[in-house]
C-alpha cells in the first residue's frame, strides 16, 4: 500500500507493506535512526515521536496509521543551522543522558510533558516521563533538564515546522 | 518483532466498518488505537486477516449528557481515547470517576492512542476502564447488520477477550448512569506506574442509596473477566462494616498466579483495595 506522510516538515510517499511498523518505517524506509527500539512492547518508550502533535510510541503503531499525518523525530527539532531545540540544548547542559539510548524518545516525550505543563514540577515532570525508562537510572538530571528547559518559554513544549504538541 | 501479514482497510464511517466485517469475515479486526491489539499481533498471539481501521471515524468520539435527574446518561463515543476522556469537562462533572481512571491507563504516549470502545472490546480482565464501567453500571451499545442493541455491562465481559459481541458487530457508545456528587474510588497495585494493575479495585455509590445508587465494588485481574465483589456488596446492604465487607472482596474469585504476584497475594491485595476504595467513596460522599 501507498502512504503519504510528512516527516520532520518533507512530505514524502513510500509503498509500505500494511504490518510496517511506523518505528522501522522511519528507521530503515527513511533512514532516520534518532528513534531507538528498545523494548518493542510498549513500555520503553525509546521510540517515541510526535504524531499531529502528541507523543506516541511508534514501535505501537503501523506506518499505514500514519498516513496523512505528520510526523516529528528527533532529527526534526534542531534548526537548519543547528541550533539546538530547548529541551535538546538542556538535556546537555544538565547531563540528561549516560549510555543514550533513551534519550530520543525522552527528548520527545519531555516535549509533550511541557506542551501540557508549560512549567512543571518535579513530580509532574516524572509522572509525565511515566512511559519512558532509563536503564541507566539517570532520572535525577533528567528531570532536572526538563525543568530547565521549561525557563525557555513555549518553544520547549513545540516541535518545528509549527506543529502544535498538545499531551 | 513483526506482525504478520494482513490486509489493511481503512474505513470512514460505522456503515463502512461493518461491511468491511460483513466482507472480511470472522478473521477480520478492528483496529482504533491498537494499543492492545497491536502487541498481540506482534507477538502472533493474534494473526487476523484483515484490520479494519475505525480511527477515522470522526463522530465516534464525543462525551455527551443525554436526559436529566436522576435518570441522566452519560454517552461516551467509543472513539474517545483516553488523553480526551482524561480532560474532557463534561465528564469530569457528571461521572468523575471515569476520567481519573481514563488518566491510570498504561502512560501518556499510551492515552494518546488507545480508544474506551477498543479496551471495551478486548476484554482483558486487567483493564482500568473496564473495571470502572463495571462499577458504575451502564450498558455497552452495539452496531451490528441488524442495528444498535444494547447490552449491560454486568453481561458484557464473558471471559478472557471474550465478550457478548458478535464477529459482526462493533463497540459504538459506552452509556453510564451519572454519578455527579456520589462518592468514588479508585484502587490500582502495579510495581510500575505505566503497567497493567496487578489488582485494581472501583467503588462507586453510597450506603443510602440515591442517586449514585448503592456502593458497588468492582476488581480487575481477580479472574477471567473484570468481575463485582457481590459478597462485599451484600455485606455492605446488610449493614456491614466497610472494614467486614472488605474482607470478603476475594469472595467468588479466581486469581491467577505469575512473576507478579501469586494467587493468595491477589487475595490480598483485592481486600485491602477494596478497603481503600470504599474509604475514598464514603469519604468523598
Amino acid at each position: 500500500m501507498q502512504v503519504s506522510i510528512t516527516v520532520n516538515g518533507q512530505q514524502r510517499t513510500d509503498e509500505v507493506e500494511p504490518r510496517l511498523l511506523l518505528a522501522h518505517y522511519l528507521r530503515e524506509t527513511c533512514g532516520l535512526t534518532a528513534t531507538n527500539i528498545g523494548c518493542d512492547s510498549t513500555s520503553c518508550g525509546a521510540c517515541t515521536v510526535v504524531v499531529d502533535g502528541l507523543s506516541v510510541k511508534s514501535c505501537t503503531v503501523l506506518a499505514a496509521q500514519a498516513d496523512g499525518a505528520q510526523v516529528t523525530t528527533l532529527e526534526g527539532l534542531a534548526g537548519s543551522d543547528g541550533e539546538l531545540h530547548p529541551v535538546q540544548a538542556a538535556f546537555r547542559a544538565e547531563h540528561g543522558l549516560q549510555c543514550g539510548f533513551c534519550t530520543s524518545g525522552m527528548v520527545m516525550a519531555a516535549i509533550g510533558v511541557l506542551a501540557d505543563n508549560p512549567d512543571p514540577t518535579d513530580r509532574e515532570v516524572r509522572e509525565g516521563l511515566e512511559g519512558n525508562l532509563c536503564r541507566c537510572t539517570g532520572y535525577h538530571n533528567i528531570v532536572r533538564a526538563v525543568r530547565t528547559a521549561a525557563q525557555a518559554g513555549p518553544a520547549a513544549g513545540q516541535v518545528p515546522q509549527a506543529q502544535e504538541v498538545v499531551q | 518483532m513483526i506482525p504478520a501479514p494482513f490486509e489493511y482497510v481503512k474505513v470512514a464511517s460505522v456503515d463502512e466498518a461493518l461491511s468491511a466485517l460483513a466482507e472480511h469475515g470472522e478473521d477480520a479486526k478492528l483496529l482504533a488505537g491498537g494499543h492492545s491489539l497491536l502487541p498481540i499481533m506482534k507477538l502472533r498471539l493474534a494473526i487476523p486477516s484483515a484490520l479494519i481501521d475505525i480511527s477515522g471515524i470522526a463522530d465516534l468520539s464525543y462525551v455527551r449528557v443525554e436526559g436529566d435527574g436522576a435518570d441522566a446518561i452519560v454517552a461516551i463515543g467509543a472513539g474517545t481515547r483516553h488523553y480526551e476522556l482524561e480532560r474532557d469537562e463534561v465528564a469530569r462533572a457528571e461521572v468523575p470517576m471515569l476520567p481519573h481512571v481514563a488518566g491510570r491507563v498504561g502512560d501518556p504516549q499510551v492515552r494518546h492512542r488507545g480508544t474506551i470502545g477498543g479496551t471495551t472490546a478486548h476484554s482483558d480482565p486487567a483493564s482500568d476502564l473496564p473495571t470502572a464501567l463495571l462499577a458504575l453500571g451502564g450498558t455497552v451499545v452495539l452496531q451490528g447488520p441488524g442495528g444498535r442493541r444494547e447490552v449491560p455491562v454486568t453481561e458484557f465481559w464473558t471471559g478472557f477477550f471474550e465478550t457478548a459481541m458478535s464477529p459482526d458487530e462493533m463497540v459504538v457508545e459506552l452509556r453510564v448512569p451519572r454519578t455527579g456528587s456520589t462518592g468514588w474510588g479508585y484502587e490500582k497495585f502495579t510495581r510500575r506506574e505505566n503497567d497493567w494493575p496487578i489488582v485494581a479495585a472501583a467503588a462507586v455509590g453510597s450506603r443510602g442509596g440515591g442517586a449514585g445508587g448503592p456502593l458497588r465494588v468492582a476488581l480487575a485481574n481477580m479472574a477471567g473477566t473484570v468481575l463485582r465483589a457481590t459478597a462485599t456488596e451484600e455485606a455492605l446492604a446488610g449493614g456491614a462494616s466497610i472494614a467486614e465487607a472488605a474482607e470478603l472482596a476475594d469472595q467468588g474469585t479466581s486469581p491467577g498466579a505469575d512473576m507478579h504476584a501469586d494467587a493468595d497475594y491477589r487475595r490480598h491485595l483485592a481486600r485491602l483495595l477494596t478497603r481503600r476504595a470504599l474509604e475514598t467513596a464514603a469519604g468523598a460522599a
